[in-house]
């Protein structure tokens, strides 16, 4: 007992001594491209120093601009992704439960899902215009196709001799659905949320080249006509922090929802 | 306690199949069994694998239609499979209480868990249960429905030897005390023999073998009765060494 006590103690100095190791080298290579930008060798046309960078935040925080835009920019990616989860999440369950729903929209689905959405772009300006409705159209259809993929999978892989028990404990089709086939399939529809919470994101930026009057698209383009690099690392920043954010989130509704699985049990 | 056999006033079968034939294809799984199970009958049917039993459990369950004669179960039937087959989703209890929606559904699933010495459990997830709290849980599920009969497909078989034996102690009283008719398959002898009122032998889709017992229980091993089914299930076996012993003396 003592000896795996010391054991276990010495692991845990290992991964702190190491665990600490990792922030060093980000530090380090921050602290070159400050000295780099302070001796004239990054000129702030190319890169801003990172001191600009923070300062620049946090004028863009005091102000407003920078709240603001970003919750436009997370109202366009929130809407599509709801539109994109539920059309998604329809479609498979249809598929998934009867034979003739597979038969209707496995298919046609399969196949356009091997088309790149980005490519879609000018179709949907032809049809949407260059206003918000585009945007929220390409998120929405980037997000349909993980959502349906992993939750028609997640239903069809619904262990059947669950199945079976609850029929043969008189559950109607109905309830079979509710309290076997779904909480089933949820761990395979959260993994496709997940992409596509990524998803989102990545087209948000693309989409918000369209003609953007805000949003978080809108100030890396005018940043980029004022050659203001402080500016585009800041949106950089907030881009990546809501990648983070979207995993994070849903890792959340995981350990909620799952509770049940062992592995998160033992964890 | 003396268990309740149906003999020889035999009441009103509750189950009872009449030249009852499944199909698979070409593939003719059960030809012409006729099966009459009274009610509260403990009935043990043995079968090798192949021989139809889950077939004949499918259809008894309502999984499953014959392909051919007259099949009557009661509604009133619950079934407690190999593998527990409990929803990993839900706590203990509400697998207990899958299906029934009542008001009183809580309490209800703690006083079947305690029957099968499981209420410690009650919020448990399932797969946190050992293989025999998981077949306790799944009885409980039966039971809590008040079946008229209770159909029992190798309920045992996956569970180490010890805990069997607790659970053939439990499946008895719980029948004692619940009195529905019992379907138990299963491929173990001594199982079938310690258990059941009649033991039935399946095999290529019939019953090749039929014996009463009415020994009272906890039973004495029978060697000839048992090398009698062993022989009905195709498993010839040397005279026990006892007999020999005996008869030299």
């Amino acid at each position: 007992m003592a000896r795996t006590g010391a054991i276990a103690r010495r692991q845990k100095l290992l991964t702190i001594r190491f665990g600490g190791a990792r922030w060093v080298s980000p530090l380090v290579l921050l602290l070159l491209w400050e000295a780099g930008s302070h001796s004239g060798l990054i000129p702030a046309r190319t890169l801003a120093a990172p001191s600009a960078v923070l300062a620049t935040m946090w004028g863009m925080i005091a102000s407003g601009e920078l709240g603001h835009n970003v919750l436009v920019s997370l109202g366009r990616a929130g809407l599509g992704l709801a539109i994109g989860t539920l059309i998604g999440g329809a479609l498979a369950i249809l598929a998934g439960l009867s034979k003739r729903g597979e038969v209707a929209i496995d298919s046609p689905v399969q196949m356009l899902r091997t088309l790149p959405t980005l490519a879609l772009t000018p179709l949907f300006i032809v049809w949407f215009g260059i206003g918000e409705t585009p945007k929220i159209v390409l998120i929405a259809v980037a997000t349909t196709f993980p959502v349906y993929l992993n939750l028609y999978n997640g239903i069809r892989s619904v262990d059947s001799r669950l199945i079976e028990a609850a029929r043969a404990f008189g559950l109607s089709r109905a309830a079979i659905i509710r309290h076997v086939v779904l909480p089933g399939a949820l761990p395979a529809l959260l993994v496709g949320l997940r992409y596509a919470l990524s998803i989102s994101v990545l087209i948000l930026v693309v989409a918000e080249q369209i003609n953007a009057s805000s949003g978080l698209g809108y100030l890396i383009n005018n940043a980029r006509d004022f050659m203001r690099t402080d500016i585009i690392v800041v949106c950089l920043m907030v881009y990546a922090a809501l990648g983070l954010g979207a995993d994070a989130a849903v890792r959340l509704i995981e350990r909620r929802s799952l509770a049940w699985r062992p592995t998160i049990l033992e964890a | 306690m003396t268990a309740p056999i149906p003999f020889p006033t035999r009441p009103q079968p509750i189950v009872s199949l009449r030249n009852f034939t499944r199909r698979f294809g070409t593939n003719t799984v059960i030809d012409g069994l006729d099966l009459e199970i009274a009610e509260g009958e403990f009935v043990a049917l043995l079968g090798r694998s192949g021989s139809g039993k889950t077939t004949l459990l499918r259809t008894l369950a309502g999984l499953d239609g014959p392909s051919g004669g007259e099949v009557r179960v009661p509604e009133s039937r619950a079934v407690v499979f190999q593998d527990a087959r409990l929803l990993p989703w839900k706590p203990v209890w509400q697998n207990v209480m899958l299906g029934l929606g009542r008001r009183d559904a809580r309490a209800r699933a703690e006083v079947a868990l305690a029957e099968v010495g499981l209420d410690h459990r009650a919020d448990a997830w399932p797969l946190t249960l050992s293989g025999g709290e998981a077949q306790r849980a799944a009885l409980a599920r039966a039971l809590v429905r008040e079946p008229k009969i209770l159909l029992l497909d190798e309920p045992f078989a996956a569970l180490d030897a010890l805990t069997r034996i607790q659970m053939h102690d439990l499946v008895l009283g719980l029948w004692r005390r619940h009195t529905p008719a019992v379907l138990l398959i299963t491929h173990d002898i001594d199982e079938a023999i310690a258990l059941a009122d009649r033991v039935l032998v399946l095999d290529g889709g019939r019953i090749v073998a039929e014996e009463r017992i009415v020994q009272d229980r906890p039973r004495n091993p029978d060697a000839v009765l048992r090398r009698r089914l062993l022989t009905c299930l195709g498993v010839v076996s040397p005279e026990p060494q006892q007999n020999w012993a005996e008869a030299a003396e």
